[in-house]
């Protein structure tokens, strides 16, 4: 299934008409240890670039922005009993939320991993 | 994603390298702006590194503070017109905290002065070092000279282990042990005259000590040679010090702060309390005496979501104060705030709320230090 990335480093995996989005290992190196994840509700439209979910490591807030627009359809339940999920596995169990694709040709607009990589090496 | 940001943002100016830039670099620190510097907010990461100097000992760099030496006839006559200090009770060898006020008793800076030969020396924040000295300059009398060691470094040793690390390495005219909290004396480390002082902002026992910056990464490499020692950052040391209840300057204590709002009524000195005779004293004396219509108070948040700088606190619709600190504390695994609040609503066991981004959160006053201090102050 693809995967996407964000310039503000989260990313997004399709699979059918589901996406799964997450901040990627750089972010959560950058971030430290965190402590708690905020959140959508399930059912909230969100939209692309816009806020979405909050991180609050020990140090500050951090906002994670929607990389594309769709409507929220799961959350990581996991992520209350264990917000430290982010810090040890990003890119996999320390997912934030499902949502459905409203504008597939939003996509079109993220980076591949060979992208992000790049990207994140100019950093 | 991104920072909602609490920090200091300075990127227009340019940042001046402290003496340890590269040792810090070596070390896999990452550095950000603060103060007009650029210093290690983490190594390993906040958590590990605040645990560490709980139970073990930390290394942190403060060199970006200013330490200014005053000295000059008539010398504390003028600084105590300056300062809300009895200098008259600080013998050598001693050290004792301070404020810096403005005419009306609102907080320029905090402090702290030690008394030497023949002199004063002082220990003022990093981002408030250049004020600091303008507004001496302006009050002290032409014929006071004021040194600013700006070819010295600072560095903080903190933590249950850090008197057994540096006791290793430390000599002087008597031993290490003869120190205790608030007390300081010239010793040697790798060869190199520093002064040492027993003193932090962690709360631990620990140390601070003042040597020249080309002796910095020497010195820095010795101690982290021992055992019980690991570099720490500012992350950490905010976590720590927010821990231990003690204010940070620019957020807890500014010019719209009271010292006695702030619980910080310690920093007037007894005599000075009834003499008066430096800048503030007539609000300072008059809130003694009345009271202030609010405090300075620690908060325990029910839950895992911090409450942040400039979070509302609110008991019931009314709004009685913001938070000035506040994040996670590693120790109690619990978020725990600094705010200002309305006197009548600072009782300690009160139930408030504080609103972050729309929710309300329960928070208890709740009593400071939230981590107890573990000063050394003698066997």
């Amino acid at each position: 299934m693809p995967r996407y990335y964000t310039d503000e480093h989260e990313w997004i995996d399709v699979e059918d008409d589901v996406a799964t989005v997450g901040i990627t290992e750089y972010a959560q190196s950058q971030l430290g240890d965190i402590v708690f994840v905020e959140l959508p509700e399930v059912g909230a439209m969100i939209e692309q670039g816009k806020d979405a979910a909050v991180v609050e490591s020990v140090k500050a807030a951090s906002d994670v922005y929607a990389p594309i627009t769709g409507e929220v359809t799961e959350t990581n339940g996991a992520l209350e009993e264990d917000p430290s999920l982010v810090n040890s596995s990003p890119e996999d169990a320390g997912w934030f939320f499902k949502m459905t694709i409203a504008a597939p040709a939003e996509l079109d607009k993220l980076m591949d991993e060979d992208g992000y990589k790049a990207f994140v090496e100019d950093l | 994603m991104s920072d909602h940001d609490t920090e200091d943002h300075l990127e227009d100016i340019a940042l001046e390298p402290l003496p340890l830039d590269a040792w810090h670099r070596a070390r896999g620190a990452r550095m950000v702006p603060f103060a007009g510097y650029e210093m290690p907010i983490q190594y390993e990461g906040i958590v590990a590194e605040h645990n560490w100097t709980r139970e073990s000992a930390g290394l942190f760099d403060v060199s970006h503070m200013g330490q200014l030496v005053l000295s000059g006839p008539g010398l504390d006559a003028a600084v105590e017109a300056v300062l809300p200090i009895d200098l008259s009770t600080l013998k050598l060898g001693q050290q004792r905290y301070s404020l810096l006020l403005d005419e009306n008793g609102g907080v320029l800076d905090d402090l702290m002065v030690s008394r030497w030969p023949e002199a004063l020396y002082l220990v003022v924040n990093g981002a408030t070092k250049w004020d600091d000295m303008g507004t001496l300059r302006e009050a002290l009398p032409d014929d006071i000279t004021m040194n600013y060691l700006d070819e010295r470094a600072l560095l903080a040793l903190q933590g249950p282990k850090a008197a057994d690390a540096l006791a290793r390495h430390a000599t002087g005219e008597y031993p290490l042990s003869a120190l205790t909290f608030m007390k300081f004396g010239q010793f040697k480390l790798a060869g190199h005259e520093v002064t040492i002082a027993r003193a932090g902002y962690t709360g631990e026992d620990g140390f601070e000590i003042s040597l020249p910056a080309e002796a910095a990464a020497e010195v820095a490499d010795l101690l982290c040679a021992e055992p019980e020692v690991k570099p720490i950052g500012l992350g950490a040391r905010d976590s720590l010090r927010l821990e231990a209840g003690l204010p940070l300057y620019g957020h807890d204590l500014s010019p719209e702060t009271s010292p006695i709002e702030a619980g910080l009524t310690f920093g007037i000195n007894k005599r000075r309390r009834t003499e008066g005779g430096y800048p503030g004293a007539e609000r300072i004396n008059r809130e003694i005496v009345e009271g202030t219509t609010r405090k300075w108070v620690g908060l325990k948040l029910e839950g895992r979501l911090p409450a942040r700088e400039g979070a509302e606190v609110f008991a019931g619709a009314e709004k009685i104060g913001t938070v000035t600190s506040g994040g996670f504390s590693p120790t109690l695994q619990a978020p725990i705030a600094m705010a200002y609040v309305a006197s009548d609503h600072a009782a300690i066991g009160t139930q408030i709320e504080v609103e972050v981004r729309g929710k309300r959160l329960a928070a208890t006053v709740s009593p400071t230090p939230f981590v107890p201090h573990r000063y050394y102050r003698g066997s």
